[in-house]
């Protein structure tokens, strides 16, 4: 699988170079779809340009990046083109092998339950072979390089591509089983955007049962390494936050990264709920929208824990998508990384119910967004509401794209332990509805 | 420094008539470099140095009568009877000053006082008030004429600049004077003709005082500066736009620094990576930056920068900016108008052509030594370019309700359907019978048969 994936990736490489290459490489940085005030690259070289000034990036309002960041750039900054390529290989290399990782390791359960004659008789038709999963990897790269919300992120140069590959190289370490590791870039990515926080339970939860270790609130093997997952992601935090403080000499910078994601100063349109809707707030009730807005990212942790407990995989999946979704800052490029995931989940066809609608209603908003955002700013003859309804369409969509996996993925699973044909009393067929 | 800055400008606002008390964070700065204290100041501690504009307010009649008031006749003697406001206000430029600071009481600067001086600077259109013929005279352009000097007064003189017309051959002034009065204004020897009000010969027989001024010939050269700017904004759309800062340096060989202060409000977020400096199409770098970022809401750009203006060339200075979207209650009520942004400030030493007396003597005319010069060769000037306006894109100022409601549902869509995949399981659905059946169920429970 090396031959097709390493073509995949030129190809990707030279979509990109051809683009950055070509006069569309300034437009498409200009583009609030694509970065926000947190990932532009035009910010970050005001950053590196107020530093060399002898003004800390943090005393305005401009730069909203990491102090790693900046590290990062006052080296890179002219291999800059380079380094989001780069980041996008590295994502997308990560997410081939931690597919092929878990698809191994479902087909092995899958293979112990038929065994144990655990699946109902009729449910042939619902278990995966491999010659179906086989190409699954692939296509899950191939989902995230030719994507083109990411192609467009890339151009872009929009940090958000690096925020993309630690969360894909944390997918990776943790399907591995790797503890450490995965505590480690965890902690990278809630370090540049806070909202990877909730991602702990699910990695917490896929490693306890690599290791064996029975979730169970009662056992003191679970508390025993929640402490320890805790620790280490916990210490290597405070590591890099301190180091963070060393870097520049001052706390400066933690309002000004994680006060201005959490408290939404900056109004910029995006594609997110955020930004119309503060704008448009009466000032008496600020807060508490901003307290419950937060909250609603952070909220669906525990439920969705307790009820996808045996399938932390999907979890992770839903995790990401809820924060791509409603985060203050939301960019083209985080809807990318959640949508690489789908491949995964081409067993859930069958199942679906609205996906149709929800593809119509993707390209339709993808499309209209430039052509709306032009009419307001530029042309003049619409006003915000435009664009606004167009955000709101899109969130929308995405909202009815998770929901729907999600509950395919639930109707596969109770299929999976009740049988696929049922029969109502009376011996004719049913229909299956949530109660 | 900030709670006495914040009573200063109430304060004044008061006093004037002026909305000064919307001065605040937002549109104060503290340059380093610019302003220097004037008069017998001890230190130039620019910490408790503050500079703020407020570009959307107008001079109109309600400051000019508290500032007349200051005089010490008033408006009723002395040359500020002619300061009418339906007269004075129909020009093309007013401006009104008020300066305060410390000086020696007397030559050997034992005790210090406090100066008041008061300007205004008038500039009447010759033509559009003029009915045609090439005439003024002071009944003309205020409709009254000076009877009287003021009795407090310690000196009241008008000055006519004669230099260009030696042997009255431009234009003719009456009534005649005797008196005359050479002084340096902004680097060039000026001749001024001098009507001196506390003396009773001025008035003549009729005693009243029109001073008339009637042109003979069309020529004329008009005074050059040697250092001017404007100022203009680039750019179309919404999203961003460039501010272009244009300095002509008129001088035929000399080149001179300039301070220029640039205060812009926080709203046109400034990259400052995007400043370029160019003078006869060749990069200029300026010798020093001060450059403090704006916080959202707190405080405005500020960049002070000296540059060298090369002789007789352009300076353009550019620097990108991105326009914010601000809540809806930040816009003014009439948001489309655009937002203001204050001038910049161009403070120079600029090389004069005529060596200048550098002691201040009581008989230079007061205009001349508003700028002490400490050298010789070269004069202060400050040169303010114009105000800027700015259109920011606006949201849609009726719709507070109906984005807070749809956004509440999109957000409820998704909790729903959470909500339901979450807390709900699959079942078979029996379908349920009908309405008769329903009641007879029912009424065969409570006779304990088993239902239908």
């Amino acid at each position: 699988m090396a031959a097709p994936l390493t073509l995949l990736l030129i190809v990707a490489v030279t979509i990109r170079a051809a683009l950055n290459r070509s006069s569309l490489a300034e437009l498409i940085a200009e583009r609030v779809e694509v970065v926000s005030p947190i990932t532009a690259w035009k910010r970050v070289i005001e950053g590196l340009a107020l530093l060399d000034l002898g003004v800390s990036p943090y005393s305005g309002d401009v730069f909203h990046e990491t102090p790693l960041i900046i590290y990062l750039f006052h080296f890179l900054v002219d291999y800059a083109e380079i380094t989001f390529m780069l980041a996008d290989v590295i994502t997308a290399v990560a997410l081939y092998m931690a597919v092929k990782d878990y698809n191994k390791q479902v087909f092995r359960k899958q293979k112990f339950s038929l065994e144990a004659d655990r699946y109902p008789a009729d449910c042939r038709e619902l278990i995966r072979t491999p010659k179906e999963m086989y190409y699954i990897p692939l296509k899950v790269a191939m989902f995230y390089l030719l994507n083109p919300f990411t192609i467009l992120s890339c151009v872009a140069k929009s940090t958000c591509g690096l925020n993309n590959a630690v969360i894909a190289l944390f997918a990776l370490t943790t399907i591995k089983g790797n503890v450490l590791l995965s505590a480690i870039f965890l902690c990278l990515a809630t370090y540049q955007s806070i909202y990877p926080l909730t991602l702990c339970a699910p990695a917490m939860l896929y490693l306890m049962q690599h290791q064996y270790i029975p979730v169970n609130f009662r056992r003191a093997s679970f508390w025993w390494f929640v402490a320890q997952y805790l620790f280490m992601y916990l210490g290597s935090l405070f590591v890099i936050v301190c180091l963070s403080f060393f870097l520049l000499g001052s706390w400066d910078y933690l309002p000004s990264v994680y006060g201005f994601i959490l408290s939404v100063p900056d109004l910029t349109p995006n594609i997110g709920l955020f930004w119309y809707f503060f704008a448009e707030m009466f000032e008496h009730f600020r807060l508490f929208f901003l307290c419950v807005f937060q909250i609603n990212v952070f909220f669906y942790t525990i439920p969705l824990c307790i009820k996808l407990k045996d399938h932390p995989v999907f979890l992770i999946f839903m995790q990401l998508a809820v924060i791509s979704i409603f985060k203050s800052y939301p960019t083209v490029g985080d809807t990318a990384l959640y949508l690489a995931f789908l491949p995964a989940w081409s067993h859930l066809h069958r199942f679906l119910r609205n996906n149709f609608l929800v593809s119509c209603v993707l390209l339709a908003c993808s499309a209209l967004f430039p052509v709306l955002w032009h009419l307001w700013i530029y042309a003049g003859s619409a006003n915000s509401n435009f664009y606004y309804a167009i955000t709101l369409l899109f969130n929308v969509a995405q909202i009815l794209l998770v929901s729907d996996y999600f509950y395919a993925f639930l109707r596969r699973e109770h299929h999976l332990t009740n049988g696929l044909y049922l029969k109502k009393k009376d011996g004719s067929e049913a229909t299956l509805v949530l109660k | 420094v900030d709670a006495t800055w914040k009573e200063l400008t109430n304060v004044l606002s008061g006093i004037f008539c002026a909305s000064l008390n919307f001065i605040d964070s937002t549109n104060t700065v503290q340059p380093s470099a610019s302003f220097k204290p004037l008069g017998i100041a001890n230190g130039t501690d620019h910490r408790f140095l503050r500079y703020a504009t407020l570009p959307r307010e107008i001079v109109c009649t309600e400051n000019l009568t508290p500032w007349k008031k200051l005089l010490p006749c008033g408006s009723k003697a002395g040359l500020a009877v002619l300061l009418k406001s339906e007269k004075l206000f129909h020009s093309s430029f007013h401006s009104q000053a008020v300066h305060i600071r410390p000086v020696c009481q007397d030559q050997q600067c034992k005790t210090m006082s406090l100066e008041l001086r008061q300007t205004l600077n008038v500039v009447f259109d010759l033509h559009t008030s003029g009915q045609g013929k090439r005439e003024w005279s002071l009944f003309k352009m205020f409709s009254r004429t000076l009877t009287e000097a003021c009795p407090l007064a310690a000196s009241s003189k008008i000055y006519i600049d004669i230099t260009d017309n030696p042997q009255e051959e431009q234009f003719e002034l009456s009534p005649a004077t005797p008196l005359l009065s050479q002084a340096v204004v902004l680097g060039d020897r000026r001749t001024f003709s001098v009507y001196d009000l506390t003396q009773q010969v001025t008035f003549g027989t009729v005693r009243s005082l029109n001073v008339l001024i009637r042109w003979k010939s069309t020529e004329g050269d008009m005074l050059r500066p040697l250092l001017h700017a404007e100022r203009y904004v680039a750019g179309y759309g919404l999203q961003t736009g460039e501010i272009h800062t244009l300095m002509y340096n008129n001088h035929p060989f000399r080149s001179f620094p300039v301070l220029l202060l640039d205060s812009v409000p926080w709203y046109l977020r400034l990259y400052i990576h995007t400043l370029t400096v160019t003078s006869k199409g060749k990069d200029n770098k300026p010798s020093y930056i001060h450059y403090e970022p704006s916080k959202d809401r707190v405080r405005p750009h500020l960049l002070e920068m000296l540059v060298q203006l090369p002789p007789h060339s352009v300076t353009e200075i550019t620097v990108q900016f991105e326009r914010a979207l601000l809540k809806w209650t930040e816009y003014t009520p009439d948001p489309n108008h655009g937002f203001y942004v204050g001038s910049s400030v161009i403070s120079a030493l600029v090389p004069s052509t005529v060596a200048m007396n550098t002691n201040i003597t009581e008989e230079q005319p007061l205009f001349s030594t508003f700028f002490p010069c400490k050298e010789e060769s070269s004069y202060f000037v400050r040169v303010y370019t114009e105000p800027l306006l700015v259109n920011l894109p606006t949201p849609d100022f009726s719709m507070p309700y109906n984005v807070i409601c749809l956004t509440c549902t999109v957000v409820a869509v998704g909790y729903g359907s959470l909500y339901n995949l979450l807390t709900r399981s699959f079942q078979i659905e029996e379908p349920n019978p009908g309405l008769a059946k329903r009641i007879a169920n029912i009424i065969r429970k409570m006779r304990g048969v088993p239902p239908l």
